[in-house]
């Protein structure tokens, strides 16, 4: 039995519970695998085996002639792993000839939609060890798998925490465009009072201001039922106005008196930070990446196993059927969007004080909406979301990595920036299609 | 929460059909008297309010930068005259130099010129702030016109500087070509939305980091770059695709405006008049209904999509072959008109020339905060903040009404219908 059916479950659950049934009124449903479309089918094969051929005959005819070194550690590894390499060409054709075994599996008899995504999993990985394996034969630096990873989780963690918190918002039925606006302004806020307090006030603030920023939207939203889409345009746009404004009027001209915060340093978790490879890519992390992993694992607990996160859900599918049963409705909105602004706050934190120090005008230059896709794109689950923005950052670290290596062909930068865009397409029009907001996403809630 | 359940319809939003009957029933409206009107919240009224309440949180934003305010406040016990005086010259300052650099300064050389830059701030606005509205129209959220625009000012751009042709062809192709580029990018998403359901917000965003690295790309490559190949910028289109100038060779204000005037007028009379405007306005309302009455939603997504993306193309044409931008392009020819596009067509209220005004009043604005920095050293960024403030006042017509204590009239409303995601 799939988990989601075991989520879908809870919702009733309590119901199940008080009812006798005789075992003659049972019914028991089986989960059917749907089947695609013929065409969509071929399609999607046909698409795998030329992914596969490109991996099998354009990379492996342009590799160099070496075998590819992999380092597994990152910066500063607690206990290094000895570097490794691979024959070159051959590794690439392996996954060359698996991604067209799988493409072909999908044309002979097609994979039902959940085994899909494992498949599109499958075929990106085998394409990306191909790819690096393909990057590192010229053989002059070997392929930094380390800190290609530790990188990820770096550019990713803004991402995660906006994408949580739009899992907030909109699982109680808020629509929050305003992730950039909110991250924005707990950028300015975190650098702001980490300079003139500390970088613990400067992470506070920028929690607060996140939250403020959100009361904001969600005063408009459910008090005065302003159209949520156009409410975080606004807000956004306020938000790059009133934090470009107030960087001209503070900090441009101030010497760095206002906008020169320390930052926060790795803290080393003492056992765990010391396991080979995962120890420091996961436990050698800033404060502000610790509170993400809190963060996301109790929303992915507390949505599913809890009161609140029962009526959160209730609310954000069937406001109506949830005051029924005495649930307020427009509190616990209001809660919820307050706390998620806090969390686009922390994100706006990591920015700053989190990363480089500094403020600067539109630093997030689109990083509340990368977030945003994020969230759709993981279909407004936090693991969807977490994976969705992991895959990002980890797009945007990998074009950082491959500009400073010498490939067998040379790849403008530009166009390799392109590449996760592109992906992203792809992966929404393929693999996600059409997905399924909560159902009362974006409805202002009138009693009555 | 389960992905196996049947796809489940969202409610009929009951909002489209009440404005469906409302602007049928426009013609036979009670007519009001205009002491109603002004104590009423008309549209008109609470565009008013909402802007002289975002001028006032601006002067709270101009006092609390000033210097000479904060040193006055810093003896405010001893002469609180003082402060206030300072405080009141600042915001005086600061308004009389957006109004100087926008319509009228007696002090310039040329007395039209600020109303000349105006309109070549506001031309594009105009424009992709009615594709913006268009897609609004049809229930989809247009963020792409950064990247529709920015499509179509380096494909009208290579057309300029890369073709020869004579004099008048030249323009009509390059302006033909800028229409395409922008056409096709916003296809994309039109097509993507309508054959696989993929949301337009991403699939538009999306686009439009696409277009800026595709641009960026461009600007390196030796056939597009300008020689010496040091600079991000392209070549510069030749003196037949250039739009001549309305007011004299010295005002940078060109045909394009003209452009705007028409792609406003053809707008107004799609929703009005034309068969798939009212494709697109049902399709936009109810689009259950829209099927059920037997009209293709797959087919008018991918046309307005087209048309949007036209739209944008024309703000694209505007800005390369314009004065906008020196007639290159570059990573910036876009000018930063997207997103504030969307906040024109919300301020624009969903109708063609709501937002050719919106435009005007947002050009204006962009206009006047070049002279507000040089005349007062406040900084330009205050303008956004007064347009954002703007919207949010207008987009909450309910805090008008609680603020001024407004009738609720039935006039009010506005036919903007951003739809959230299930839409």
């Amino acid at each position: 039995m799939s988990p989601e059916l075991g989520k879908s479950d809870a919702i009733v659950e309590s119901s199940v519970d008080t009812v006798e049934v005789s075992p003659g009124e049972v019914v028991t449903q089986h989960l059917v695998e749907v089947r695609m479309s013929t065409r969509r089918r071929i399609g999607i094969g046909v698409a795998i085996i030329v992914i596969g051929l490109i991996v099998a005959l354009a990379l492996a005819a342009s590799a160099g002639s070496h075998s590819t070194r992999f380092d597994l550690n990152g910066a500063n590894p607690g206990v290094s792993v000895p570097k490794f390499s691979l024959p070159g060409v051959t590794v690439i054709v392996i996954c060359g000839v698996l991604i067209v075994l799988l493409g072909i599996a999908q044309l002979a008899r097609g994979f039902g939609k959940r085994t899909m995504r494992w498949v599109g999993i499958g075929v990106a990985v085998l394409f990306l060890l191909g790819f690096l394996t393909w990057a590192g034969t010229e053989g002059k630096q070997p392929i930094q798998v380390g800190s290609l990873l530790q990188q990820t989780l770096f550019l990713a963690t803004p991402l995660i925490l906006g994408a949580m918190a739009g899992v907030m918002c909109e699982k109680t039925g808020v629509i929050n465009v305003a992730i950039e606006g909110q991250m924005l302004f707990g950028a300015f806020a975190g650098a702001l009072f980490g300079t003139i307090a500390s970088n613990w006030v400067g992470l506070l603030a920028a929690v607060v201001i996140g939250a403020l920023v959100g009361a904001l939207l969600a005063v408009f939203a459910i008090k005065f039922m302003v159209n949520q889409v156009i409410l975080g345009v606004v807000i956004n746009a306020f938000a790059l106005g009133l934090t470009g404004y107030l960087f001209d009027a503070i900090m441009a001209n101030n010497g760095g008196g206002t906008n020169q915060p320390s930052v926060f340093n790795p803290i080393k978790i003492p056992v765990l930070g010391d396991i080979p490879v995962v120890g420091s890519l996961l436990f050698d992390q800033t404060i502000i990446t610790y509170l993400m992993y809190v963060i996301v694992i109790v929303i992915d607990v507390m949505l599913v196993r809890s009161r609140w996160g029962l009526r959160t859900r209730a609310v954000g599918e069937h406001p109506k059927a949830a005051d029924t049963v005495g649930i307020n409705v427009l509190r616990l909105r209001y809660q919820n969007v307050i706390i998620g602004g806090g969390i686009a706050g922390l994100a706006g934190a990591a920015l700053t004080i989190g990363s480089v120090g500094q403020f600067n005008k539109n630093m997030t230059s689109g990083q509340g909406f990368i977030a945003l896709a994020a969230l759709i794109f993981g279909r407004w689950t936090p693991r969807g979301a977490l994976g969705a923005a992991l895959f990002f950052g980890f797009a945007s670290a990998l074009q950082t990595a491959l500009s400073l290596l010498a490939t067998p062909v040379n790849i403008d930068s530009n166009l390799l920036q392109m590449l996760p865009y592109l992906a992203t397409i792809f992966a929404v029009a393929g693999l996600v299609g059409r997905v399924r907001a909560p159902a009362a996403d974006g409805e202002p809630y009138v009693k009555g | 929460m389960t992905d196996e359940g049947p796809e489940q319809q969202p409610a009929p939003p009951e909002r489209g059909d009440v404005l469906v009957a409302e602007q049928e029933a426009g013609g036979q409206k009670t007519r009001d008297t205009i002491g109603d009107i002004l104590r009423s919240d008309h549209p008109a009224v609470v565009t008013v309010l909402a802007v002289i309440c975002a001028m006032i949180v601006g002067a709270i934003l101009i006092i609390a930068s000033d210097s000479a305010t904060r040193e006055a406040a810093g003896y405010f016990t001893a002469a609180p005259m003082d402060t206030i005086s300072a405080a009141w010259d600042a915001v005086k300052d600061a308004y009389i130099a957006l109004f100087q650099g926008a319509i009228y300064n007696p002090n310039a050389p040329q007395a039209l010129s600020p109303i000349s830059e105006t309109l070549v701030y506001a031309t594009p606005l105009i424009l992709a702030g009615l594709s913006v509205t268009l897609a609004f129209r049809a229930g989809l959220f247009n963020i792409g016109a950064q990247g529709q625009i920015l499509m179509s000012a380096a494909l009208a751009g290579y057309i300029g500087f890369a073709w020869h042709l004579p004099a008048g062809i030249h323009i009509i192709v390059a302006i033909v070509g800028g229409i395409v580029g922008g056409a096709i990018w916003a296809a994309v998403a039109g097509l993507l939305k309508a054959k696989t359901g993929a949301h337009e917000v991403i699939t538009t965003i999306m686009l439009n980091y696409i277009a800026v690295f595709f641009v960026n790309w461009l600007l390196t490559e030796r056939w597009f770059q300008a020689p010496p190949y040091n600079q991000a910028q392209s070549r510069t289109v030749a003196g037949n695709a250039q739009f001549w100038h309305l007011m004299g060779s010295d005002l940078r204000v060109n045909f394009s405006f003209i452009l705007a005037i028409a792609a406003t007028v053809f707008v107004w009379w799609l929703l009005k008049y034309g068969t798939f405007g009212f494709r697109v306005r049902a399709v936009g309302a109810n689009q259950d209904a829209a099927r059920t009455a037997g009209m293709s939603v797959a087919s008018t997504y991918i046309g307005v999509m087209i048309v949007v993306g036209a739209l944008c193309g024309l703000a694209g044409v505007s800005q390369i072959l314009g004065t906008a931008n020196n007639y290159q392009v570059t990573a910036s020819v876009d000018g930063g008109v997207g997103f504030t596009a969307i906040t024109v067509a919300l301020l624009g209220r969903g109708t063609a020339w709501g937002t050719f005004a919106a435009g005007l009043l947002f050009g204006a604005l962009s206009a006047g905060s070049g002279q507000l920095q040089v005349a007062t050293q406040t900084p330009p960024d205050l303008v956004q903040v007064l347009q954002a403030l703007v919207v949010i006042f207008i987009a909450a017509p309910g805090l008008i009404r609680l603020i001024f204590r407004l009738r609720r009239s039935k006039s009010a409303g506005s036919a903007v219908l951003a739809k959230g995601w299930n839409g």
